[in-house]
């Protein structure tokens, strides 16, 4: 094998080849070897990085220098200085945000340094193309002990022990289903992953499939064998072809190297698995209603039970897991439950891998020990909210979690205590919003996506969402009436109640945290016709504060209707029937000056709006 | 490709592990030559070069190799820092591949300073 003296490894995650990753990683390797130092210099393309913001990115061992938001342009200087001469790029790494220092290395940048990788644990560090890199960090080790020394009842107990919870969002007692379905006689059994990821905004699934797929493969071997089934599928969503792509590379190199298919590691263990795309259904990631889609049926829930452990896939007793669940059980079986309980509370143990997103200086992708406060999470591996803003809210758990307010900014992130908040952890997608965002807007934008996704067998769920959503469309509207938070709430209470799956009992959760913790925004709404954040157009008017306004006349520079008029440093006024609320002059002032005022019946206008523009 | 065995498993492993000690640190040892115009301009690739052919020739998985700049003797160049973990680095100077190779086998080898060829124990921090 060739001998390198230093690893360059460029992410190619979703995020950094959308940004041009694979461009950069072919100037690299031309520019190399021009320099005659393709010998010296081996490139290798990852999975996800985790730090999508400051894409594309690649960092260079051994000295773990962190280079971002790359450009081709930026190559040939690169190679020189760094790879040449030995002296790293100072402009090409990571500033911090407040301090405007330079951080050359990644492990001090405080985004990384704050987390712990466990399920993540290979992310940038392997080419998730080749199965010798994943094998040369212990892959498939885990594996090789389950099938050779451990028996069903064994590989159960360490993972019942280790206390892990199911990943995908209802956090279940991952060993508790092994072991239900391990009891259960039948002459097949089926091994099944759920990669059909489907909250906006979150990627941590796809990011582990593209980053280090063998780890789900090997996370399958050790259930099926636990559960003795000898036949597994993926389920993936179509919109995720590199996930797709790159998990199908691996099961073909695993099949190759005899780790899947018949008689696994020459213990006699059969297992093969096949990918199945899914067509980016929400719904189908309900385990009931997946295991139909699978079958070529419609994707729609039934009841349970019977549990699918019981009968799942094709009348069969079946597990599902997540992803994340899976790329967690190899390090359980290779350091024991006692290693995995050493992180995390007493009942949510380890690690959760979270898409943090939104008003958020550091957007990626990040693994913490679960108990953490989401402060911690927000301010310091976040960076806080951007410009200076100021915070808001956090969604957690996409359409079927909540938003969670800045004063319980101190709660510990785990399955109980986030639950308390009226939030749920869910699959790890967690948005953040700052002052900019209208909450009525919020939860009505999880509505639209719930009320659209769902799959219409339950009435409550098809009806009651639509007429949820009509409500608050009324009320961002100006149509708002009283009692329209009071049937919110009831209409709420009666979906939750009467649905059949998970994606109906929890969709109004937005609706109801948003209601709870920010009730003066919906009340404004409905009394005030003001919007106060700025956001339902019909529901503000922009006006300029005559004591504050400089007269520099940067909003004039910006109002694409020219609404704004005023004399050279005097007050500034807008013409309301103009104004369209773009909202160019409230970002723009540096003085604080356009404010935000409720919407006026024009014959109402006070004096100091009514000025027009003659 | 026949079917893998544990054993294999190993075999895989210890054959990919120079390229992760790099990624994941945890080596022995690191060689720094120091790259700048002066010294590329009095050899520094020839050092480079013998560096990366003894590492390769042996096996080593342990040292890694890595460059800097200008270490601000450009009169003694080409110049190389060896630093064995957990020991005060020793920089040498005026190289070229045959004392590079003699260092590689009696420094990072056998764990003797090469006197003759050193410059002086300590070294300027990079990044």
């Amino acid at each position: 094998m060739e001998k390198y003296r230093a690893n360059v490894m460029i992410c190619g995650g979703t995020g950094c080849i959308a940004g041009g990753g694979l461009k950069i990683k072919d100037a690299l390797s031309s520019e190399l070897r021009n320099r005659r130092l393709e010998n010296e210099i081996n490139v290798v393309l990852t999975g996800c990085n985790g730090f999508c913001s400051q894409g594309p990115i690649m960092t260079v061992y051994p000295d773990g220098i962190f280079y971002e938001k790359l450009t081709v342009n930026d190559i040939p200087f690169l190679v020189e200085e760094h790879f040449l001469k030995g002296r790293p790029v100072e402009r090409l790494m990571y500033k911090e945000p407040e301090k405007k220092i330079t951080v050359p290395a990644m492990k001090d940048i405080p985004f990384f340094n704050l987390q712990v990788l466990r399920a993540l644990r290979n992310k940038g560090l392997i080419d998730a193309e080749k199965i010798e890199e994943y094998i040369a960090r212990d892959g498939y080790q885990a594996a090789a002990s389950a099938l050779i020394e451990m028996t069903p009842a064994e590989i159960v107990n360490v993972v019942k022990a280790s206390g892990l919870r199911g990943r995908g969002g209802a956090g279940f007692l991952t060993g508790l289903k092994w072991e239900l379905c391990s009891n259960v006689h039948a002459d097949q059994k089926f091994i099944l992953c759920n990669g059909d990821e489907g909250d906006p905004g979150a990627f941590m699934d796809r990011s582990i499939m593209e980053a280090d797929p063998h780890v789900v493969l090997e996370g399958m071997i050790i259930g099926a064998k636990a559960i003795g089934a000898n036949k597994g599928y993926i389920y993936v969503r179509a919109e995720y072809p590199l996930a797709v792509r790159r998990l199908q590379i691996a099961i073909d190199q695993a099949k190759e190297y005899g780790l899947l298919g018949e008689d696994i590691l020459g213990t006699g263990f059969n297992l093969d698995i096949e990918i199945y795309q899914g067509a980016g259904a929400f719904v189908c990631g309900e385990e009931t209603a997946l295991m139909r889609s699978i079958e070529g049926k419609r994707g729609m829930p039934i009841p349970r039970p019977p549990f699918p452990v019981y009968k799942g896939l094709w009348g069969k007793p079946s597990v599902l897991n997540n992803v994340e669940t899976y790329a967690n059980i190899p390090p359980i079986i290779l350091h024991g439950a006692e290693w995995f309980r050493g992180l995390g509370t007493e009942k949510s143990t380890g690690t959760k891998v979270f898409a943090l997103t939104g008003a958020i200086n550091n957007i990626g992708l990040i693994e913490v020990p679960m108990g953490i406060p989401l402060r911690t999470i927000i301010y310091d591996i976040g960076g806080g909210m951007p410009k200076g803003r100021k915070f808001k809210a956090v969604q957690l758990g996409g359409p079927s979690g909540g938003c969670i307010p800045e004063g319980l900014l101190d709660t510990p992130v785990t399955y109980e205590d986030i639950v308390q908040t009226g939030a749920i952890v869910g699959s790890g997608g967690m948005v953040v919003m700052d002052d900019l965002n209208c909450m009525v807007s919020v939860a009505k934008f999880f509505l639209e996506f719930t009320a659209d996704e769902s799959c219409g067998k339950c009435p409550p769920c098809r009806i009651g969402t639509k007429v949820m959503l009509e409500i608050l469309t009324d009320i961002t509207e100006g149509r708002g009436k009283q009692g329209d938070i009071e049937l919110l709430e009831d209409l709420a209470q009666d979906i939750i109640n009467t649905s059949l799956c998970g994606l109906g009992q929890t969709a109004p959760n937005p609706v109801l945290t948003t209601i709870k913790y920010f009730r003066d925004e919906y009340e404004s709404h409905i009394k005030d016709n003001w919007c106060k954040a700025g956001v339902c157009r019909n529901l503000i008017t922009f006006y300029i504060d005559e004591k504050a306004c400089k007269g520099c006349g940067a909003c004039v520079r910006v109002c694409p209707q020219k609404a704004i008029t005023g004399e050279k440093k005097k007050p500034h006024y807008i013409n309301q029937e103009m104004c369209i609320k773009c909202r160019s002059c409230y970002e723009t002032c540096k003085f604080d000056s356009v404010k935000i005022g409720p919407c006026y019946v024009h014959e109402e206008l006070p004096v100091n709006l009514a000025v027009s523009s003659e | 490709m026949p079917k893998l065995t544990v054993e294999d498993l190993k075999k895989i492993k210890e054959e990919y592990k120079s390229a992760l000690t790099l990624r994941e640190g945890g080596y022995r040892a690191k060689v720094t030559v120091h790259m700048g115009t002066c010294g590329l301009a009095a050899g520094a690739r020839k050092v480079m070069e013998a560096l990366l052919d003894e590492i390769t020739k042996g096996d080593i998985t342990d040292i890694i190799v890595t460059t800097s700049g200008c270490a601000g003797l450009c009169s003694k160049e080409p110049m190389a820092t060896v630093e064995i973990v957990n020991e005060a680095p020793v920089k040498y100077c005026y190289l070229n591949g045959d004392k590079t190779r003699k260092i590689f086998k009696e420094h990072l080898i056998e764990g003797r300073v090469v006197e003759e060829y050193a410059l002086v124990r300590g070294s300027e921090t990079a990044y």
